[in-house]
């Protein structure tokens, strides 16, 4: 059965498209059939033209200001659901964000279909496939969508590389479907953003996390330093995290942020499996630990068994000699 | 209020866990079985709702008999009663079944509040909470960091991509709660004792009125399981000292710097 229409939801961050959705945009098109996209936002139309270029050649575009200022789940799931019965695709591409798993989970509940999560490639050559990471990227499997359709997959950040097509003004159409009542007994009051300052986590050439092994929240200062040094950004693994010591927004990890950085330094990082899928797709690693038989050595391009309490500021100085 | 917490029974998160590349399921031999420790921040928050505004906390799994022993832990902190949905068929169930066996068992039992972690240690997907919302026909509020109540209403910290979002909600809902939304309790030697005589319902899927559920309808089928690439062992150093230089010649190598 081949693909005649594929879907991606785009979601819409600073009155542009996420980057995921243009990531897929560009696997939709390898796919053969239409590629179209579904934008659920207040700025939806403003941008149609982006994913146009990207590849959709229609944009079903709702703007209700609910889809803002509530939880998208609901919402998103009745507007897509309504969209399935009267445009039949073949396959939903969702990015694995937060809003992107409450609408896929929801939408798969509401259609009765199967989704598959932690995609991080779909083939379409006669059945749909997809192929995800389990167990911390320590497996992989390929799972074939059976008949029902529309087949969906909740796709990991940077799994495809983001190529404009150079397509051009698609037909917006706009989204009909009123936001039951149901869906208002969530609603966001505030958003409040984490500040930081440097590049950001996911497109830092160089990017230095730190885990419990620091011992002390305030050892991140150090962190802070070298990063500041190379022009890098700062990460942390989920247990520092969860313990408060650094904001989510530094995570790196499975419910955190997937980076690829050319250059990836893990300090005090045990390297569990939740963390390491989102980092083993780095191009070099350094890992500094303590514990040499620390799982995270087996990822590591260079390895040092010692105390980034001490290497670290060592290799700050080293830089700063060297000018 | 009244809350219903779902729990999971998974291997030990410690040992990395396996997908039995013949039968496709997840290998639970020579493993050893654990309540998944995501569910016990959802086990501790529900206690607290429960302790500050009346109600009971109930736990419900979906798991083979063994999966007795993960209820058992979750009455040992204080929740007051377990259900245990077990049956051949659930073998190999996908991420929707699961939804549908848990939206069944909480329906009956009735709920104020749902609480779940947000995806379990094992099988990972983070679809199941909003599923769960779906069949229940109610909001879920997911990946919350904080989480408050007057008994009424949810006040909740929501995680993002770039911070958090303040949520209100009214009941009843789903909530999944992170790492960071308590300290969970440890089981006291009392709580142990009592847990062996608080009541657990056995369900079958049958008993629950489904039909359709478990691994022979599931909408997908694995049809490869593979070890992902690994990547080339590399250069492991002990500092003595030098190790710093090592890292900035390794640095220049790369040409960060």
């Amino acid at each position: 059965m081949p693909v005649n229409k594929t879907w991606v939801l785009a979601e819409v961050l600073h009155g542009k498209p996420s980057t995921i959705a243009l990531e897929l945009l560009t696997k939709a098109r390898t796919l053969g059939g239409a590629t179209e996209a579904i934008v659920l936002s207040p700025e939806a139309e403003q941008v149609a033209a982006t994913l146009g270029e990207y590849g959709a050649t229609t944009v079903f575009a709702g703007t209700d200001q609910g889809y803002a200022d509530l939880l998208l789940g609901g919402p998103g799931a009745d507007a897509i659901a309504s969209l399935v019965e009267q445009h039949s695709p073949d396959l939903i591409l969702i990015g694995s964000s937060y809003a992107g798993r409450d609408v896929a989970g929801r939408l798969a509940a509401k259609l009765d279909v199967p989704v598959i999560a932690n995609v991080l490639d779909v083939g379409a050559d006669g059945d749909i496939a997809a192929e995800s990471s389990i167990f911390g990227a320590t497996q992989v499997v390929r799972t074939k969508f059976e008949s029902k359709r529309p087949a969906i997959a909740l796709v990991r950040a940077k799994s495809f590389a983001a190529e404009s097509g150079g397509g051009g003004a698609p037909t917006v159409v706009p989204i009909d479907v009123a936001i039951a009542e149901a869906h208002r007994g969530a609603r966001v009051t505030e958003r409040v953003a984490d500040e930081a300052a440097g590049p950001k986590l996911e497109e830092a050439p160089i990017v230095i996390s730190g885990g419990r092994g620091l011992g002390d929240p305030k050892n991140f200062a150090i962190l802070e330093e070298l990063a500041s040094l190379v022009k890098g950004a700062v990460g942390a693994s989920r247990a520092v995290v969860d313990a408060g010591w650094v904001p989510y927004a530094m995570q790196v990890g499975q419910t955190g942020k997937t980076v690829k950085p050319t250059v990836y330094i893990a300090c005090g990082i045990s390297g569990a499996m939740q963390h390491t899928v989102g980092m083993k797709g780095s191009k070099n690693i350094i890992a500094i630990n303590k514990d040499a038989d620390a799982p995270i050595f087996k990822l590591a391009d260079l390895g040092v068994v010692g105390d980034a309490l001490k290497v670290v500021p060592q290799v700050i100085e080293e830089l700063k000699a060297r000018g | 209020m009244n809350v219903v917490v779902c729990v999971k029974q998974v291997p030990d998160p410690n040992s990395t866990g396996q997908l039995d590349p013949a039968t496709k399921n997840l290998r639970r031999e020579g493993v050893e079985l654990v309540l998944d420790p995501g569910d016990e921040f959802g086990i501790e928050a529900g206690l607290q709702l429960a302790e500050a505004h009346g109600g009971q906390v109930t736990v419900v799994s979906m798991g083979p008999e063994k999966a007795l022993d993960a209820i058992r832990k979750a009455l040992a902190m204080g929740a007051a009663k377990g259900v245990l949905i077990s049956d051949d068929a659930l073998r190999g169930s996908d991420a929707l079944s699961t939804a549908k066996v848990l939206a069944a068992a909480i329906k009956r039992e009735g709920f104020d509040l749902v609480i779940t972690a947000t995806e379990s240690t094992d099988g990972y997907t983070g679809t199941v909470p909003q599923m769960v919302a779906e069949l229940l026909g109610v909001p879920a509020v997911t990946f919350a960091k904080g989480l408050e109540s007057d008994g009424k209403s949810l006040k909740v910290q929501r995680q993002t991509e770039t911070g958090y979002d303040r949520v209100e909600a009214t009941l009843p809902a789903v909530v999944s709660v992170t790492a960071s939304v308590n300290e969970p309790r440890y089981p006291s030697l009392k709580g142990i004792m009592a847990a062996k005589s608080k009541p657990v319902d056995r369900l079958t899927t049958a008993e629950l009125g489904l039909d359709g559920v478990g691994g022979a309808t599931a909408g997908q089928t694995i049809v490869s399981v593979e070890p992902a690439e690994e990547r080339k062992a590399g250069e492991i150093i002990a500092d003595d000292g030098e190790a710093a230089k090592r890292i900035v010649q390794f640095l220049e190598a790369t040409k960060v710097i």
